[in-house]
């Protein structure tokens, strides 16, 4: 998802009588569905699982702007442009709520950039692939921030507090964007038959890494299985995945898309789409740093960071200056 | 240079008249400069007529472990919910 994969340092799932009465404790108020706020006691490995998570949540958030903004200049009208600018400027304000949220648990903004600009931290596997086409805009709209939904929604109930809190604001915002990129493909479908295919090819380039979003299965996964435990992950990848699927379809048909995929089907007994594995070998690829456009996104990102470090100097500057200066002034 | 901007609490007052209410926070060099900031992240849809923000290293918080002492002494005193009393159904709506 928005956080691949995340470890959680357990080498297996502990039960409650094997627990310290402290740690006991903490599962237990979990088990009663009770929030973990900043300041309480918790486990260290629920500490790191939880930063981990959380800032690569962030990561994929301010990496998630720079495939878009590739076409802010370019988009068709004004009225798209506004739109896709307001999309953006939501995918900075997402990973400015989570950012926050994960500092509550002790880690530092500037660590938490830092472990992204070097490399060390992760984001999202699908923000590496390229946006050839205008339709690749209403794709990610519609695939990836609807596969961003299916994922979050169920994070709003996770049992830390601010991380939470901050999936209520960004689930609230989210919907906006998927439907802006679904109408951009009605638009599109609609048109020329240069434009339908525009679509089409669109589809086809994301659909597979969108599924790859979700993670590979991970019901044989102990840190899944511990996740789980501690309320921080609440739905199976697979599940997830099956759910996205789903949903998907139907949407496709409408737009008269044809998802490329050969082994899709509808399974009458279970009440969903049978459907193909995506390559696995591709997405251990690309979170390993060699995908598509790795290197161009960290490399923007860093660029971004470094030069704007005069800018962010000036401003610390000239509000220690001002400290200096300032007289008391009594609050309204 | 490169230190970090302090941390900001921002307080939103909502279109209904409602009391500020925490809504996150932010990092930002002043106070000038956090109230714009909180403008752009926590007020793109109009969520706000007012804004507060204010420095976190100021906020003074009552501590986790003290929520025995601090809030057991109300527990007791269930006569404090209009419930405790039974009014007949006779005397009407009070």
């Amino acid at each position: 998802m928005y956080a691949q994969m995340v470890k959680t340092d357990a080498p297996r799932v502990k039960s409650l009588d094997e627990m310290d009465p402290q740690e006991r404790a903490f599962q237990e108020r979990i088990d009663a569905g009770q929030k973990i706020e900043p300041k309480e006691w918790m486990p260290e490995g629920y500490r790191k699982t939880l930063i981990r998570q959380i800032s690569q949540h962030a990561h994929s958030e301010i990496v998630g702007q720079l495939p878009e903004g590739n076409w802010i200049t370019r988009a068709p009208t004004l009225e798209r442009k506004a739109i896709l600018l307001a999309k953006v400027q939501d995918e900075a304000g997402h990973g400015l709520y989570l950012y926050c949220a994960a500092e509550t648990l002790g880690i530092s903004r500037d660590e938490m950039y830092e472990q992204l600009h070097s490399g060390k931290a992760k984001y999202s596997s699908i923000f590496n692939y390229p946006t050839l086409s205008w339709a690749d805009i209403g794709a990610i709209g519609w695939l990836v921030d609807g596969a961003a939904i299916m994922n979050q929604v169920p994070l709003q109930r996770c049992s830390y507090g601010p991380y939470s809190r901050a999936m209520i604001r960004i689930c609230k915002e989210e919907s906006f964007h998927q439907r802006q990129g679904f109408d951009i493909l009605m638009k599109m479908v609609k048109g020329t038959s240069a434009q339908k295919a525009l679509a089409q090819d669109a589809l086809n380039r994301w659909w597979w890494p969108s599924l790859m979003m979700f993670g590979p299965s991970d019901d044989a996964s102990v840190h899944s299985a511990q996740s789980m435990a501690w309320k921080i992950k609440q739905n199976s990848n697979d599940e997830l995945r099956q759910k996205f699927v789903d949903q998907t379809v139907p949407q496709a048909e409408y737009l008269g898309l044809t998802i490329p995929d050969a082994d899709l089907r509808w399974n009458e007994a279970k009440g969903g789409y049978d459907f193909g594995e995506p390559d696995w070998n591709e997405f251990f690829e690309v979170i390993a740093g060699n995908g598509p456009c790795n290197a161009e996104r960290l490399g923007a990102r860093r660029q971004a960071w470094e030069d704007g470090a005069w800018f962010r100097d000036a401003l610390t500057a000239h509000a220690e200056k001002a400290a200096r200066r300032a007289q008391p002034v009594a609050a309204e | 240079m490169s230190s970090e901007w302090p941390l900001w609490e921002v307080f939103i007052r909502g279109q209904h008249g409602l009391n500020h209410r925490h809504v996150g926070s932010l990092h930002a060099p002043d106070a000038e400069m956090a109230i714009n900031n909180a403008r752009d992240v926590y007020t793109r849809r109009n969520e706000g007529v007012s804004i507060w923000v204010v420095r976190s290293s100021d906020i003074v918080a009552s501590a986790p472990s003290e929520k025995g002492p601090l809030f057991e002494p109300s527990n007791s005193k269930v006569y404090r919910h209009p419930t405790f009393f039974d009014i007949p159904d006779e005397v009407g709506h009070m």
